[in-house]
């Protein structure tokens, strides 16, 4: 899944439709806009530009950017392009849209696509490159890559052999929001392994809780958080390897893996005794939103709750989110200590020119240099770029994402449900689980979805 | 000007573009009217601005209609011709064929409680001391969206568990509290959670039905009513043989209205339910199957089935206005 409280994809999917009807609409298609050169001098740390004047002299020469991070998200990444402006010369022309996934195929098939793109999901820069207008990544950015990324993040983007975006973002899935208080209270430990997890929440029944509290109800998305549970079972009981084969269908979607992984996660989701703190029984997972869900951990009627690391956005103001806070999550543990499989999101930067400016700008953001200035001046904001220094990460909950991205011992795997095909990943998978949490059987649903994925 | 706009000066230019040539259209269909004149003219003119109007329901509705009827032959992807595959998965999947289930409970409830209601309250306040206000208070419903209604709803169902301290913050379930039951996730059990998604319908038609037919009951002639309470009929006689015969093409008026508008309900399911826990109706899993489910060739045979279904009624519909004008 997406990540996000509804699905952009088919909101934008409508808005872009509505819009395309009316005359009107067009003037309503654009984003917001802004032209970074304007104080190219503010807050701009300067960097080494050796890595970038050997594209040639690309003084005045401006980039366009096109993304679907709008305001306030954008503004630190307007200002992390700075320092590459102010020793290049060059411009970057940033485009926020919020209907950006479905312009940017519009606008890729209409033959006016910009420099650069800011793509979400490997499915859509699939399609980016089917429409032939999308050009492979330069050399630099390749050798960036090799260097600052776990090899399975250039599998995404490489397409036909040919390799087509670095990473830019990540975000982590694999976390379970605790309250840090409640632990010491309860003299809690946090878990190492998945055993130890069964073990604390069984603990927790004793002492008279309902450990865990979930919500998977988002509008027409309702169900995606049980697609994220799997996905993280999924990586735990079959492994990395079985996961990919399972993504790619290469292995059938209701076979013996994953049918293990989905009642693994019925141990937990479908468990009288461990849910739904402070929310009713298992069913009531089903009507209860997923940004209400976690907040049982606050109200003290839940002990366990877990969601992505965005999910911190979700807790007001006064809630302080840190190890030594109201609340705190700590990584969703590995089958054993050392393995540790972490599910995730992220974006990639899609080119679709190839001047010099381009290439140089594009090698920028796939640079540590890039990445260390960016987390500076964001909250909120990780990569998995290895170049990065944690200490440069400005929040705790970023710094623990980055710290569990950037662990020699982890496995990074991409959100499956993301690449899938629509009528599974973003239908079937939705739909069935939803289905699941009130009380449909594991094979029955496992079957449907098998049965849902397009021939 | 056809490129997306970036910038708000860009925008508002596009806008003005936009109405300029809109002007310059009306001014050379006006130019053009001018010059004829008579009575043969005057059809001329008719015609002309009649083109327009022909013009943009040709690129808007007839031509989206036919395509939309020609890709529910194609597969998923539009690509390949599969024939009446897809009505074939409308009409023996088991998902579908809840979702069919469903549309057949709203469009046989809606209508007809909406319109029982609506008459049976339009009879009840005619001529009372409080007729406006009465009348006010169920018009309120058909004055919110759609939307609105299901949020409301949504609230008034909700579901709080059974625990010491918490406490019930939906309407329904703490009235079945205080009457001593245990709350109940209304909007999870199937079919139940159909029925009271259309408690919502009606909630926002009866209104209509109400406001229409008290216009019929106030329009029967005072000298019919008048005779028949010098033949001394009661109550009921007088609503059954005089009242509903006056006002019964009116109720057919309403009762398709509410029909049309019930077939092609999508708003309050989406909202309530997103279609989960098996309330899809037709319009809402056409939305889903297209847009979620990437399945154009599903989604477009739905809308044609939609279509399909719709257009007996308004047939009968129009048909109903025309005799009732003609008397």
């Amino acid at each position: 899944m997406f990540g996000q409280p509804t699905s952009p994809r088919i909101r934008a999917a409508f808005a872009g439709t509505l819009s395309a009807g009316l005359i009107f609409g067009l003037a309503a298609c654009g984003g917001d806009d802004s032209d970074s050169a304007a104080d190219t001098n503010a807050s701009a740390s300067a960097i080494d530009c050796a890595p970038y004047t050997k594209f040639g002299d690309i003084k005045g020469k401006t980039v366009t950017i096109y993304t679907g991070i709008v305001t306030p998200e954008d503004k630190p990444h307007i200002d992390s392009y700075k320092p590459f402006e102010s020793c290049t010369g060059a411009t970057i022309k940033y485009e926020g849209d919020k209907s950006f996934e479905t312009q940017i195929l519009v606008r890729a098939r209409a033959g006016n696509p910009p420099d650069l793109a800011i793509v979400p999901q490997p499915g859509l820069v699939k399609q980016l490159v089917t429409t032939g207008k999308a050009v492979a990544a330069p050399q630099e950015v390749s050798d960036n890559v090799d260097k600052f990324w776990d090899k399975a993040w250039k599998g995404y983007t490489t397409i036909d052999g040919k390799f087509y975006g670095a990473p830019l973002g990540a975000s982590v899935k694999s976390l379970v929001w605790y309250s840090p208080s409640e632990f010491k209270d309860s003299g809690y430990t946090v878990p190492t392994t998945l055993a130890e997890l069964q073990a604390l929440s069984d603990k927790m029944v004793a002492d008279g809780k309902k450990p865990w509290c979930a919500g998977i109800a988002s509008g027409d998305a309702t169900g995606w958080p049980v697609t994220d549970w799997m996905e993280d079972m999924m990586l735990r009981t079959a492994g990395p390897e079985k996961y990919d084969d399972w993504v790619g269908h290469k292995i059938p979607f209701n076979g013996p893996e994953a049918t293990a992984a989905l009642d693994a996660v019925g141990g937990y989701l479908k468990n009288d005794k461990y849910v739904n703190g402070g929310l009713g029984d298992v069913k009531s997972i089903a009507t209860t939103t997923f940004q209400d869900a976690g907040l049982q951990i606050i109200e003290g009627a839940c002990s366990l709750h877990r969601q992505a690391s965005f999910y911190a956005a979700n807790f007001d103001k006064d809630t302080k989110v840190a190890e030594d806070g109201d609340v705190f999550a700590f990584y969703l543990p590995g089958p054993d200590a050392n393995t540790k499989p972490v599910l995730g999101a992220g974006e990639f930067v899609v080119a679709f020119a190839d001047r010099p400016e381009v290439k140089a700008f594009q090698t920028y953001l796939s640079s540590d240099v890039w990445a260390n200035t960016k987390a500076k001046l964001s909250s909120g904001w990780v990569t998995a770029n290895k170049g990065l220094d944690p200490n440069n990460l400005t929040n705790p909950i970023d710094k623990l994402a980055g710290t569990i991205l950037l662990d020699p011992k982890a496995t990074f795997r991409f959100d499956g449900s993301d690449q899938m095909p629509a009528a599974v990943g973003s239908d079937a998978f939705w739909k069935q689980s939803t289905a699941w949490i009130t009380g449909q059987d594991t094979a029955t649903t496992l079957n449907n979805i098998e049965k849902a994925w397009p021939k | 000007m056809f490129n997306t706009a970036s910038t708000t000066p860009e925008k508002i230019l596009q806008m003005l573009s936009a109405l300029l040539l809109f002007a310059a259209v009306m001014g050379v269909i006006l130019f053009i009217a001018g010059r004829f004149g008579g009575k043969k003219g005057d059809r001329i003119v008719a015609y002309l601005y009649l083109l327009p109007v022909l013009l943009l329901l040709a690129v808007g509705l007839v031509y989206p209609g036919l395509r939309t009827i020609y890709q529910s032959f194609f597969d998923a992807a539009g690509d390949a011709f599969i024939g009446f595959d897809n009505y074939g998965t409308i009409f023996s999947d088991a998902d579908q064929l809840t979702v069919l289930r469903n549309t057949v409970f709203w469009v046989v409830l809606t209508p007809f409680v909406a319109t029982a209601i609506g008459l049976v309250y339009a009879i009840l306040v005619d001529k009372s001391r409080f007729e406006s206000f009465a009348k006010t208070l169920i018009f309120l419903p058909m004055s919110i969206s759609f939307v609105a209604a299901g949020v409301i709803w949504k609230f008034m169902y909700e579901y709080r568990p059974d625990q010491g301290n918490v406490k019930q913050i939906g309407l329904i379930n703490q009235v079945i509290v205080w009457l001593g039951g245990k709350p109940v996730q209304l909007l999870i059990e199937s079919p139940l959670n159909s029925f009271l998604l259309i408690v919502v319908m009606i909630w926002i038609q009866a209104g209509f039905a109400m406001t229409i037919l008290s216009a019929a009951i106030k329009a029967i002639p005072d000298d019919i009513i008048e005779a028949a309470r010098l033949d001394g009929v009661n109550a009921w006689s007088m609503f059954r043989k005089i009242t509903l015969p006056s006002v019964q093409p009116t109720v057919v008026v309403v009762l398709t209205t509410i029909g049309i508008g019930t077939l092609k309900v999508f708003d309050i399911v989406r909202t309530m339910t997103g279609g989960n826990f098996e309330t899809s109706v037709v319009a809402n899993e056409f939305y889903r199957q297209t847009f979620n489910a990437d399945n154009q060739g599903l989604g477009a045979a739905l809308a044609t089935l939609l279509f399909v279904l719709v257009i007996p009624i308004v047939w009968y519909n129009i048909r109903s206005l025309r005799q009732s004008e003609e008397r």
